[in-house]
């Protein structure tokens, strides 16, 4: 057996390139004969397009051509971008089309595209394209958008109301009937951005010759924006790749496919030079999705001990003016609610709304937020009502680690019954508890008060459907050169899946970690893959490629040991070498036994030899694979001006086995950075017409250095039982509880004022309003 | 309209050019001078990716034209690796994880170059202050700050790092 | 996000840079681009001509002249930071400027670009208001001063002609010993504050205040003096007491709204930054509210 990778903290395989500036983002590519593109947006929510005018700027000089929608090729032309995820719950599915017909329905929408050899001249073109435009009303905000007589967010559809679904199990009315404490809550979180610091970006190129289109795109899922794009050309699917190179961070929204990507790729083939779109950052903010925006009327039972009996309610999800990702997200957030707790008997009524905004897909965490936002927020209302300490009221109510696996008594988005594989929810807040200090906390409160210092923490728990479906790819290669050479439809946006992989493979096939050449995001390098989201490459890549480093581990000791004239229980695999273990301890390098698979021209092969060392593993997870976890948040507030500072961050967190606990920590600590920005800072606001506000990253607040504490981090592994690897999701689990530790933290700070706050970004002027509103500066200034 | 003759210092190397007055230099450095790693992020001088060295002090590349560059050096992430070998501060990065995607990271390393060659034994919260001009979406901050303060200490004489070479990474 | 296309012109002297101006047409200064160029990467500013000033030497240098701080106007606000002339006699200023953006765009960002830009929440204006600085301004017509009340004229506007630059500012020099506070309360750190509020105080024998001076920013159009909050404060003892009663009067700014923060907020926040600047500002002159 080689060295120990998994469970390392290796150093990433990454980052000599990116440290020294030699990444390859799409941006960083170049073709001869290359052409810039600029998209002409529309400035309305909500209009129909009488005409487009291009003439003047077709005129301008280093223009090759603008496109409207009528110039794309069929079916593009006119056909909607496939939905990838159906659901009988969904009235209307509607997609955008590539570039819009005549009717515009959120502010930035594609209407035409410029084409110049620089996008500098593409820019000075797009402002001459003259676009005649009918305003229409339109919906800028879901409530509304619900009411009769509201505007329609599409002129042709009767209701805004796009999907309705109930999800419920228990007799709930039964539960509140009996309860002996009822509480009900009223709570909204906001739109907020996935924000990558790299914007979307597409290349596109045509080779004429081999009739091969190859498009480089800034995407988490390269193998479903090539299907989709052939669908859109009516194209061969093999006559197209698609490549993820270098990609400046997912969260989400680089998942879907967009207009963008259909558009370049055909203006590329219709021109016969390579066209390149590189999104700017106020393009992004009116047309790359965003997320969270829901409204949730919730109530909760309790017995006289704070022991749940029921949760029911209502949820408002703001979709924007399409549906790409079909109802996914507030799907996941209506079965996110029960998380770690034992609730009997649930109920939630979820509407979902189409209004004249870009549409909403998942970020970070994916509907999650807003459902534990929801329960930690009830939770904490019955430990205050109750007079019971808040974690106390969750230890009361989690499910035991001996009910594992657990049943919760609804469906989750895989179609599957929603059972927990493992976990041990009192143990992950008992560690996150004793690592925060809690105990001490009162203490420490009261010292700060004494100081004058408003200090606060508060508690977030979470469970969250991870490693999602339906399956991931990985081929192991070995090569005559004795490099291991591995390729995945897995994508990498920085979660180091290059590395992780890497590890898992070396370990298998007992070659050196810097052996392995791996081919990442590109379709032409195996035949099916799906991408990145739901927290899923470790478990489904993870454990392809654990299945098939196995299988050539097994392919290259029985050739190593038939070579070797050993048997096959005497050969170690170690840095690249089969090594016999006895008699003189004769060995062959992989490259040898790789030249040998392959064989002498018109000499048939042994019996029972596959040709080559390789295998191909397509690994597909029985259902989703349910991390947990535990968030402390302690926070000091500047009651005067409503500033908010966190001062400590602990996080409690189960992804099962942890392949690399370097880059888990940072993947931790990088979704808590995402949470906070959700709990303070980041809100893309609009106007009651749908007009986006928030167009800079002036406007739109992004975290800094001096708001993200480094967090103290416990693992609490609990090996998940149904994959190889006992692995369990890592990417999102940072930011689902941060808002619901955080406002409530900032509400413990100000307890001596008796100030509740049930939205997000909660911002300093709210709390300055709250704390007026409660007579509290009266009291100071009379003091 | 204007085109200007334009002799900038990058790296070291003196690159004369006519270009365009509106051209930025963060463009001029990625598509004159094919130096990709000066990244951009937003455009409007808020997010620090496109952050270089002009004449030793920080500058966001997007808010400069090239042609006010005129006759300045420039230092850009290229120049931080001497003969292969990442520098001291750029090796921090990789042993403290202070990169994820690695889109942001150009402009934090330009940024703590000029930090710790101004300040030799900067406290955690200067350096955090010192980055509040570079926004990272991936990594919490957590692993650059302490990169940066591994870094300092290393420079100052304490535990010398392993060098990696700046190659590798097998793609 | 690519600028339309302009002309460049680097002049070398100040009666150059005033010649372009008054002639070329649709012409912009360009100080240190802070400001400007995110407006033109925008397109939101599309000009003909920009002149760039950082190649003018006669706009640079600080020094002492009549008991006044003279600044050059293409002086970097990192090179003021730094400056002990600037720490020594105007340490507000030294204060103010740790808050203005990041070390970045200090290091390319100038004392008059930013007074020309006149930002309301800008902190270098604040400044002058508190100073009663004098401002030195630039054309072809001459030279002419103009006091920072009358330079100021509201939402981002000035008292600057179009052919017309800041050559230099002036700002008196404070009795030795005499204290300041600035304080403003911003989302993130850099950022523009959402209000501000600079003050300086002369406190004499038996701590009674013989000169007082509080500008609050970021809570009206431009940045306003306090004037009732400052004769509440001169002549009389401070303390703690009169500090709250003076500051009450920044709640009286007329406050602007957007979608960073409402009006009353606004105000909220000029009343209580403006406690906390006069009690540094007490503090430094040795007075302990």
């Amino acid at each position: 057996m080689g060295a120990k990778h998994f469970g390392a903290r290796v150093k990433r395989l990454e980052d000599p390139a990116l440290l020294s500036g030699r990444g390859r983002f799409v941006d960083d590519l170049k073709l001869p004969g290359l052409l810039h593109a600029c998209f002409v947006r529309s400035p309305h929510a909500h209009a129909m397009v009488r005409d487009i005018d291009s003439g003047a700027a077709t005129a301008m000089p280093g223009v090759h051509t603008v496109l409207t929608a009528n110039d794309l090729p069929e079916p593009m032309r006119r056909m909607p971008i496939p939905m990838l995820t159906p659901n009988p719950a969904i009235a209307t599915p509607r997609t955008q089309t590539a570039l819009a017909g005549d009717e515009v329905c959120y502010v930035g929408q594609p209407i035409a595209v410029v084409i110049a050899d620089s996008r500098y001249l593409a820019e000075d073109a797009a402002a001459a394209v003259v676009v005649d435009y009918d305003v229409l009303a339109a919906v800028g905000d879901c409530r509304v958008g619900i009411r009769d007589g509201a505007p329609r967010a599409h002129s042709d559809l009767a209701s805004n109301v796009i999907a309705r679904f109930p999800l419920a199990y228990g007799d709930v009315d039964a539960a509140f009937t009996n309860a002996a404490h009822v509480f009900e809550e009223v709570l909204w979180q906001h739109r907020g951005g996935g924000m990558a610091l790299e914007t979307r970006a597409v290349l596109a190129s045509h080779d004429p010759v081999a009739d091969t289109l190859t498009v480089w795109s800034g995407t988490q899922t390269p193998h479903l924006g090539r299907g989709t794009l052939a669908d859109l050309l009516d194209r061969n699917l093999e006559s197209i790749r698609m490549i993820a190179p270098d990609v400046g961070g997912g969260f989400g929204p680089k998942a879907i496919f967009y207009p963008e990507e259909a558009v370049i790729p055909a203006t590329a083939l219709k021109l016969g030079r390579p066209v390149k779109w590189i999104e700017d950052r106020r393009e992004h903010f009116l047309s790359a999705t965003q997320e969270r925006d829901q409204y949730w009327d919730m109530a909760i039972a309790v017995d006289a001990g704070g022991k749940i009996l029921g949760v029911r309610g209502r949820m408002l999800h703001d979709s924007g003016a399409f549906v790409p990702w079909g109802v996914i997200m507030p799907y996941i957030a209506a079965v996110t609610v029960p998380g770690p707790y034992v609730v009997p008997a649930y109920h939630l009524e979820t509407v979902v709304v189409l209004t004249n905004k870009v549409p909403t897909t998942p970020v970070r965490g994916a509907g999650r937020p807003q459902a534990v936002f929801a329960m930690e927020r009830l939770l904490d209302r019955v430990a205050r009502e109750l007079s019971l300490d808040r974690a106390e009221v969750r230890r009361r109510n989690f499910i035991q680690p001996e009910q594992m696996p657990y049943a919760v008594g609804l469906l989750f988005r895989d179609g599957k019954p929603l059972i927990y594989d493992s976990g041990d929810y009192p143990k992950g807040q008992d560690e996150a508890l004793r690592l925060a200090g809690y105990e001490g906390f009162r203490e420490r409160q009261r010292v700060a008060l004494e100081q004058g210092r408003l200090i606060g923490i508060g508690i977030g728990n979470y469970v969250e459907g991870t490693g999602l479906g339906p399956f991931e790819g990985v081929t192991v290669r070995v090569l005559p050169s004795g490099k291991v050479a591995v390729a995945t439809g897995a994508t990498n946006q920085g979660q180091g899946t290059r590395t992780t992989l890497s590890q898992i493979v070396a370990e298998q096939v007992g070659c050196r970690i810097e052996d392995i050449v791996m081919t990442i995001g590109d379709t032409g390098a195996i035949a099916q893959g799906v991408g990145a989201f739901a927290s899923r490459q470790a478990v489904n890549a993870g454990c392809s490629a654990q299945l098939a480093g196995e299988a050539v581990r097994k392919q290259i000791i029985a050739l190593a040991a038939r070579t070797l004239g050993v048997n096959e229980d005497d050969i170690d695999l170690e840095d690249g070498k089969a090594v016999a273990t006895t008699g003189n301890k004769p060995m062959v390098p992989f490259g040898e036994l790789a030249r040998l698979a392959q064989g002498i021209p018109g000499v048939s092969l042994p019996a029972g030899q596959a040709a080559g060392l390789e295998h191909t593993a397509y690994y597909t997870p029985p259902q989703a694979a349910y991390c947990s976890g535990t968030h402390v948040a302690e926070v000091e507030v500047d009651h005067m001006t409503g500033g908010v500072k966190v001062l400590n961050y602990t996080v409690a967190h189960d992804s099962g086995r942890v392949i690399n606990p370097l880059i888990v920590d940072g993947q931790v600590q990088g979704g808590v950075a995402h949470g906070i920005g959700n709990a303070l800072l980041e809100w893309m606001q609009y106007d009651d017409n749908a007009q986006p506000l928030t167009t800079t990253f002036a406007d739109y607040l992004l975290p800094m250095a001096t708001d993200v504490p480094t967090c103290a981090i416990a693992h609490v592994e609990t090996v998940n039982p149904l994959n190889p690897l006992g692995v369990k999701g890592a990417g999102e689990g940072g930011t689902i509880p941060a808002p619901a530790a955080i406002i409530a933290a900032i509400e413990d700070a100000l307890s001596p004022f008796n100030v509740h706050f049930a939205e997000t970004p909660l911002t300093p002027e709210r709390i300055v309003a709250a704390l007026r509103a409660a007579g509290a500066y009266e009291r100071l200034f009379a003091a | 309209m204007g085109k200007q003759a334009t002799r900038i210092t990058v790296n070291g190397k003196s690159h004369a050019r006519v270009v365009e007055a509106r051209l930025t230099l963060a463009d001029f450095l990625r598509h004159e001078l094919g130096l990709t790693g000066t990244h951009l992020g937003c455009e409007h001088g808020v997010c620090g990716a496109c952050t270089v060295l002009v004449d030793g002090h920080t500058a966001r590349s997007c808010l400069m034209f090239a042609v006010q560059a005129n006759g300045s050096e420039v230092t850009t992430v290229e120049g931080l690796a001497a003969d292969g070998e990442l520098s001291v501060l750029q090796q921090a990065f990789m042993d403290n994880h202070g990169l994820q995607c690695g889109f942001c990271t150009p402009g934090m390393l330009i940024t703590l170059t000029e930090l710790l060659r101004d300040n030799a034994e900067p406290s955690e919260a200067e350096v955090r202050e010192a980055l509040t001009g570079n926004l990272c979406r991936c990594t919490g901050y957590a692993g650059i700050v302490k990169a940066a303060l591994d870094a300092a200490q290393r420079l100052r004489g304490g535990t010398p790092s392993q060098p990696s070479p700046a190659s590798g990474g097998g793609r | 996000m690519k600028p339309a296309p302009f002309d460049y012109h680097a002049p070398r002297h100040l009666k150059e840079a005033a010649e372009l101006l008054a002639t070329l047409p649709n012409v912009k200064i360009l100080a240190g681009g802070q400001s400007l160029v995110p407006m033109m990467n925008f397109r939101y500013v599309i000009v003909d001509h920009l002149v760039d000033l950082g190649h003018v030497d006669d706009l640079r240098g600080i020094a002492v002249i009549d008991g006044r701080l003279r600044i050059g106007a293409m002086m970097r606000q990192r090179d003021l930071e730094t400056s002990p002339e600037v720490a020594r006699h105007c340490p507000l200023l030294a204060e103010a400027l740790r808050h203005v953006g990041h070390r970045q765009t200090r290091n390319r960002g100038t004392i008059g670009g930013s007074l020309a830009h006149a930002d309301p929440a800008a902190e270098l204006p604040a400044v002058c208001a508190a100073y009663d600085a004098v401002l030195h301004l630039a054309s072809i017509r001459g030279l002419r001063s103009v006091p920072f009340r009358e330079f100021s004229l509201g939402f981002m506007t000035t008292a600057l002609a179009p052919d017309e630059m800041i050559a230099a500012i002036e700002l008196p020099i404070w009795r030795s010993g005499h204290g300041h506070g600035f304080h403003e309360f911003a989302r993130r750190h850099g950022d523009f504050a959402l209000a501000g509020a600079a003050a300086l105080l002369d406190i004499g024998a038996g701590n009674v205040v013989r000169g007082a001076a509080l500008a609050v920013f970021g809570v009206a159009e431009q940045p306003v003096r306090v004037d009732a909050a400052e004769a509440a404060l001169t002549g009389k003892a401070i303390g703690s007491t009169a500090i709250q009663n003076a500051a009450a009067a920044a709640w009286l700014v007329e406050p602007i709204s957007d979608i960073h923060a409402g009006g009353d907020y606004r105000r909220h926040l000029a009343q209580v930054l403006s406690v906390r600047a006069l009690t540094d500002a007490a503090r430094r002159a040795g007075v302990d509210g």
